[in-house]
């Protein structure tokens, strides 16, 4: 990993080099350090696009070499929620089947009930959304995650839907 | 799965899906302040047969719930059905139609009720102002406007061809595409007094007036249905828009549906359709105070059988507000005592002012005492609630 990673700011180093060629030296600094910082946004990304998601607006990030996949709801689903008050999370240790109930997101305008997009047991939950539920809110496939799953079949992720096919799902 | 059941309550609550709502677009009618609502970057749901703001630009619920109760909001209620009725007997016949006490009413009074049907249910609850004794502003619930208007219709024909009607006949007129704003809230009051010569200090909860507002001559009835200080404004069509503009600037901004269901079960006010219907009586509602004190024994009232029946003996279930534990119970939640179900929540929310779940509900009569402790089941889960008085909040009403 660590030479990728290297590889990843090697390579960026010379794009940014190039680019020094082309612009004046006083812009390229900052320009050269934000491409670092970008490659390597890229370079966490190749994680990132592991993310899949289901119809229903639920999230699942999943790193292959924990086999645990984040679960968390949608930037789409949390605007259409509005300010969420209050989030139920299952217990730890729970072993949930795909598509089972896990928990529920409430706003003040409606509960949203949260089914798992993955079979497995439950290593741990976000207790920080007890006190601050508005997480989900502000940062709902980060900061705002609800629980993570240790897979016991991952290939059910195949079944569910990329980024973009998510999001075609409810813009038509 | 998650299930973004925001459009499910829609749905429910609001009678139509975002998918059938996009088909039915062209059914749903409009009140005047549409177009306004569009340039104020309202997201219009569709609500009692219209297309209605349910909230305004990025403004969340909370935050303009919260708006309300400490500054001032403005909504727009044109959707609700205003009518007037007159002629010399038109005291006896809303008397007829409702167990309020209308004669004892004093001119420019408004006070709530609610129509009865034959069997006591419930066909609508509605605010009532008197003008005098031959002249009444009543305004009813939009979802209800096809069931009112027939029933009023129905009940117009047959007191019109009575003896009752021998000193006279009532009319009803509706007023159709008029205008009605509800200015709610602490600064409510002041916004409106900076526009206006009259006294508002006069206008107390309750009592209505023709007001000068910036040129225009505007029915004003002090209340609303948010627990707030507060108004409701009637305008003619023509003038609907230009008022709108002329109450929503600052400190005043512009309330959806959202933040209106979430104020009004706060101040323990019931939705018709949610905690009110036709198999309800105003005794088992909670309402028994609408019922007039000269009207309870003798009053000859639609449905006066079944009310005076449940104010005797008990009525078989009650309205109540309870405060519950963890998740927030929604509309159709089962009530537990032990293992016995006892009734149903009817509205409950995550109270944005208390910071409470709180909800309204029927419950068995005898469990109806405040401080009872119950369950309701929310996703298979039972959690503690208890019978709370109402409202929630401590209303805000101007009364001199």
């Amino acid at each position: 990993m660590q030479s990728i990673l290297r590889r990843t700011l090697a390579s960026s180093n010379s794009l940014s080099r190039c680019r020094v060629n082309i612009t004046s030296r006083a812009v390229s600094r900052p320009f050269a350090f934000r491409t670092i910082v970008k490659s390597s946004y890229v370079f966490l990304t190749l994680h990132e696009t592991a993310k899949k998601y289901t119809v229903e607006h639920e999230c699942v990030a999943f790193d292959d070499s924990t086999g645990l996949g984040v679960i968390s709801i949608t930037d789409h689903a949390q605007s259409s929620l509005g300010d969420v008050v209050f989030v139920e999370l299952p217990q730890v240790g729970t072993e949930v089947a795909q598509h089972d109930q896990i928990g529920a997101v409430e706003s003040v305008k409606a509960a949203s009930d949260i089914y798992a997009p993955v079979s497995g047991m439950v290593e741990e939950i976000n207790d920080t959304l007890a006190d601050q539920p508005g997480l989900l809110n502000k940062s709902p496939e980060e900061k705002g995650w609800l629980c993570k799953i240790k897979l016991s079949d991952p290939s059910e992720l195949e079944k569910l839907m990329n980024e973009e096919e998510y999001k075609a799902s409810y813009e038509h | 799965m998650l299930l973004l059941r925001p459009t499910a309550i829609v749905q429910r609550t609001f009678k139509a899906s975002t998918r059938k709502f996009s088909t039915e677009t062209s059914q749903l009618r409009r009140t005047g302040l549409y177009d306004f609502h569009l340039e104020n970057k309202a997201k219009m749901v569709p609500f009692a047969g219209y297309s209605m703001p349910l909230s305004y630009g990025d403004v969340g619920q909370v935050a303009s719930h919260n708006h309300v109760r400490t500054d001032a909001g403005l909504f727009d209620v044109g959707h609700m059905v205003q009518s007037n009725f007159r002629g010399a007997t038109a005291t006896q016949f809303l008397e007829w139609l409702t167990p309020s006490s209308l004669s004892s009413l004093k001119p420019y009074s408004s006070i709530l009720s609610v129509i009865l049907n034959e069997k006591g249910g419930i066909i609508d609850d509605t605010i009532v102002t008197k003008h005098a004794e031959d002249a009444f502003y009543v305004v009813t619930n939009a979802g209800r406007k096809d069931r009112d208007l027939a029933w009023f219709q129905e009940k117009l024909e047959q007191w019109n061809t009575s003896e009752n009607a021998k000193d006279g006949s009532v009319e009803m007129e509706v007023l159709e595409n008029w205008g009605l704003l509800a200015l709610q809230g602490p600064r409510a009051a002041s916004y409106l007094q900076a526009l206006t010569s009259f006294d508002l200090q006069k206008l107390t909860f309750g009592t209505s007036a023709f007001v000068p507002l910036e040129g225009f001559n505007l029915h004003v009835a002090r209340g609303g249905y948010t627990g707030e200080d507060g108004f409701e404004i009637s305008i003619p069509p023509s003038e609907t828009v230009e008022v709108a503009k002329i109450l929503m600037k600052y400190p005043v901004q512009l309330t959806g549906l959202g933040a209106r269901d979430s104020l009004r079960l706060e101040a323990g006010m019931c939705l018709y359709g949610n905690d009110l219907d036709e198999d309800t009586s105003p005794v088992e509602a909670g309402l028994s105070w609408v019922i007039g004190k000269d009207r309870k024994e003798t009053g000859e009232f639609v449905g006066a059988e079944i009310v005076r029946e449940h104010l005797r003996s008990s009525p078989p279930r009650r309205r109540v507000g309870f405060v519950i534990d963890g998740a927030p119970a929604r509309q159709g939640a089962k009530i537990f005592s032990g293992d016995e179900s006892v009734g149903i929540i009817t509205s409950g929310i995550p109270s944005p002012t208390l910071n409470k779940n709180i909800a309204m509900g029927y419950v068995k009569n005898g469990l109806h005492k405040k401080g009872t402790e119950l369950e309701v089941e929310v996703r298979n889960r039972r959690r503690r609630a208890a019978v709370t008085s109402m409202p929630f909040i401590k209303p805000n009403y101007w009364r001199g």
